[in-house]
C-alpha cells in the first residue's frame, strides 16, 4: 500500500495532486469530467480586488512543447469569487486554495482580507508573479524586498497559511525564496510561467495581443526541476511543484526534486482527466522506484 | 461532451488546402448539434485544434469535418488516413438556435472555411421545412467546396473575391440579390461577420466566431469576445461560437 496523503501547512492532502491555478477555472468545468473530490486540493483561478476583463485576444499561442497564455487576470473579483465560486468548490471533499493577486499593496492586502469572511478556503497562494499585467503583478515577483514586504502584508491581513507563488523571470531564485520565507511564507509554489513572445509571420506582429505572455508547459519543466532542487535546500519551508508537468513520472521527479506536493496546469487543456488519471498511476510510479510513500520521495534526489 | 475516439472513416480533399474526414463515433454523432464543434488532440501538439461539425448522420454514427490547413497541426491532421483513431472533446459549446419562431425562410452567409457549420444547419431546417438560401464566399475558383450540397439545400450565391468562380467581390454585394427571408445565420472571418452583422442589422441574425482556444470547455479563458454592453467578455468555446449577432461586440 503506497501512502499518497501529506501534511502542508493548512493542508491535509490526500494525494500531491492539484490542479494549478488559472488553469482550471473554478473547478466547474472539470466537475464535468470526474468527481473534483479526487483532488488533493483545487487552486482557484486568481482573485483581485475588483472584477477584470483581462487582455483583448488573441490570448494563447502554442509553441513547441509548450504555450504562451496572457489571459490578464480576468476574474469576476474577490466578493463574487467568496459569494458564487467558493461554495460551489466546498461541495467537494477537497481543500481549497485561493490565489491572490493584486496591483498595489492595498489591493493584496483587500483581496487576502476578504478571505477572512468564508472558512471554507485553507490557504493563500500570493501571486507575485503573473507576468501579463501592466502594473503590480511581476514586479513584486522579482525583487526581493518588494516580494517580502507585500508577504508581510498579506500575513498579517490574513488568517490563513500564506504559499508565495515565486516568478522564475529572475536570476537568482533562491534570493527571492529566502526573502519570503524570512517575511512569513508558509510555503512556496513554484514556478510561475517564463515571459516569452512569439511573432505570427503573414501579420509581421507578435501573435499575442499582450505582446508577451508566460510561457507553460513541458518546456518549462526543466527550470522547475532545477529551481526547485536549489531552492529546496535553501529554504525548512515546503514546496509545491508546479511547471510541465504531464505523467505521474513527472511528480516523482518534482518530489525527487525537493517539491512536497504538486500542481497541474497545461495539462488540463490537453487531457481534461489528467489530475485524475495522475492520481491513480502515482502509486504505480512510486512503487516502480521503491517508495512506499509520497512523504518518503521528497528530496531525495538531492546529491550532497 | 465527452473525450473519446473517433475513427476516421474517410478522408479526402474538397479543395485547394481544405480537407473532409467522416469520423465514427455514436454519441457524438447522436448529440452533435449545428454550430458545435470537436476539439481534436494532433500528434502531442500542447493545444488541441477546434474544428467545426459540418454534418453528421446518426444513423451510420458518423461526422464530417471541413478543415482548412493553415499551419502545423491541421497539416499533421491531414496527413492522417483512414483506419487512424483520434482523441476527440465534443461536442461542444452552444450551436444555432434551430427552434425559431415560426420563419418560412432563412438566409445563410458564410466565408471561407465558415462555411462547413452551415451546411449541417441547413440540412437540418430544411428538414424541418423550411426554405433555405444560401450566400457562400470563397477567394477564388479552387477554394470552392460543398457547392452541390448548398445548391440541393436551395437558392445559393457563390461569391469569389477575385471572380475566378461565380460572382465578384464579397458576400455583402448579395445579401439583397437572394430574395426574401426572415433571419439570417452566419459563420467566416471576423471582418465579414461585421459586415453582414451592420448590413442586416434590422434583422434577426446569429453568428458563429473562431478563436485560438486553450482548454476548449471554459476554463482558460483564451477565446473570449467583449459584450455590446461593454460589461465584459463572453468564452467562445462555451458560451458561444454562436451569439445572436447583437450580443458581442465584434
Amino acid at each position: 500500500m503506497i501512502d499518497l496523503a501529506i501534511e502542508l501547512p493548512g493542508l491535509s492532502l490526500k494525494n500531491p495532486i492539484m490542479p494549478a491555478s488559472g488553469c482550471f477555472g473554478f473547478g466547474r468545468e472539470y466537475s464535468k469530467f470526474y468527481d473534483l473530490s479526487k483532488l488533493g486540493a483545487v487552486i482557484m483561478k486568481a482573485a483581485t480586488g475588483r472584477e477584470r476583463f483581462g487582455n483583448p485576444t488573441p490570448r494563447v499561442a502554442e509553441t513547441s512543447s509548450g504555450m504562451l497564455n496572457a489571459i490578464g487576470l480576468q476574474n469576476p473579483g474577490v466578493s463574487k469569487i467568496i459569494e458564487t465560486e467558493v461554495p460551489f468548490l466546498a461541495n467537494f471533499d477537497t481543500p481549497i486554495i485561493a490565489n491572490i493577486a493584486g496591483s498595489t499593496l492595498e489591493e493584496y492586502e483587500l483581496v487576502a482580507r476578504s478571505f477572512n469572511k468564508t472558512d471554507k478556503v485553507h490557504a493563500l497562494e500570493l501571486n507575485i508573479s503573473c507576468p501579463n499585467v501592466k502594473e503590480g503583478g511581476i514586479q513584486f515577483g522579482t525583487d526581493p524586498q518588494m516580494a517580502a514586504h507585500v508577504t508581510e502584508v498579506v500575513k498579517k491581513a490574513s488568517n490563513l497559511p500564506v504559499y508565495v507563488k515565486l516568478s522564475p523571470n529572475v536570476t537568482d531564485i533562491c534570493s527571492m525564496a529566502k526573502a519570503v520565507e524570512e517575511a512569513g511564507a508558509d510555503g512556496l509554489s513554484m514556478i510561475n510561467t517564463l515571459t516569452g513572445m512569439q511573432i505570427h509571420l503573414p501579420s509581421r506582429r507578435p501573435l499575442i495581443a499582450n505582446k508577451t505572455g508566460g510561457l507553460s508547459g513541458a518546456a518549462i519543466k526543466p527550470i522547475a526541476i532545477r529551481m526547485i532542487y536549489e531552492v529546496s535546500q535553501q529554504v525548512n519551508i515546503p514546496i509545491i511543484g508546479m511547471g510541465g508537468i504531464q505523467s505521474a513520472a513527472d511528480v516523482l521527479e518534482f518530489l525527487l526534486a525537493g517539491a512536497s506536493a504538486v500542481a497541474i496546469g497545461t495539462a488540463n487543456f490537453q487531457n481534461p482527466f489528467v489530475c485524475s488519471e495522475i492520481i491513480d498511476e502515482l502509486p504505480l510510479v512510486l512503487g516502480k522506484y521503491g517508495f512506499t510513500s509520497v512523504e518518503e520521495a521528497i528530496g531525495k534526489g538531492i546529491v550532497s | 461532451m465527452i473525450k473519446a475516439q473517433m475513427k476516421i472513416l474517410t478522408k479526402r480533399v474538397v479543395a485547394l488546402d481544405t480537407i473532409e474526414m467522416n469520423l465514427q463515433n455514436d454519441y457524438i454523432s447522436k448529440h452533435a448539434l449545428p454550430g458545435q464543434f470537436l476539439h481534436i488532440q494532433v500528434g502531442n501538439y500542447t493545444l488541441r485544434r477546434p474544428v467545426s461539425i459540418a454534418d453528421c448522420n446518426r444513423e451510420t454514427g458518423t461526422v464530417t469535418i471541413l478543415f482548412r490547413v493553415s499551419g502545423k497541426g491541421t497539416n499533421e491532421l491531414a496527413t492522417y488516413d483512414s483506419g487512424k483513431m483520434l482523441d476527440v472533446l465534443g461536442p461542444i459549446g452552444n450551436g444555432y438556435p434551430i427552434n425559431l419562431e415560426s420563419p418560412s425562410t432563412v438566409l445563410l452567409v458564410g466565408g471561407g472555411i465558415g462555411i462547413p457549420p452551415l451546411y449541417y444547419l441547413g440540412k437540418t431546417l430544411k428538414e424541418k421545412g423550411i426554405n433555405v438560401l444560401s450566400v457562400l464566399g470563397y477567394q477564388g475558383k479552387e477554394h470552392v467546396f460543398l457547392e452541390q450540397e448548398f445548391l440541393e439545400l436551395g437558392k445559393s450565391i457563390i461569391v469569389t473575391n477575385d471572380g475566378t468562380y461565380g460572382e465578384k467581390g464579397f458576400v455583402t454585394d448579395f445579401l439583397d440579390r437572394i430574395g426574401l427571408y426572415d433571419c439570417y445565420y452566419s459563420c467566416g472571418p471576423i471582418p465579414m461577420l461585421k459586415a453582414v452583422s451592420a448590413k442586416l442589422k434590422d434583422k434577426q441574425g446569429y453568428i458563429s466566431l473562431e478563436e485560438r482556444m486553450g482548454c476548449g470547455v471554459g476554463a482558460c479563458f483564451a477565446c473570449v469576445i467583449p459584450t455590446k454592453e461593454g460589461t465584459g467578455y463572453k468564452k467562445i468555446c462555451k458560451d458561444g461560437p454562436v451569439f445572436k449577432a447583437e450580443e458581442v461586440l465584434l
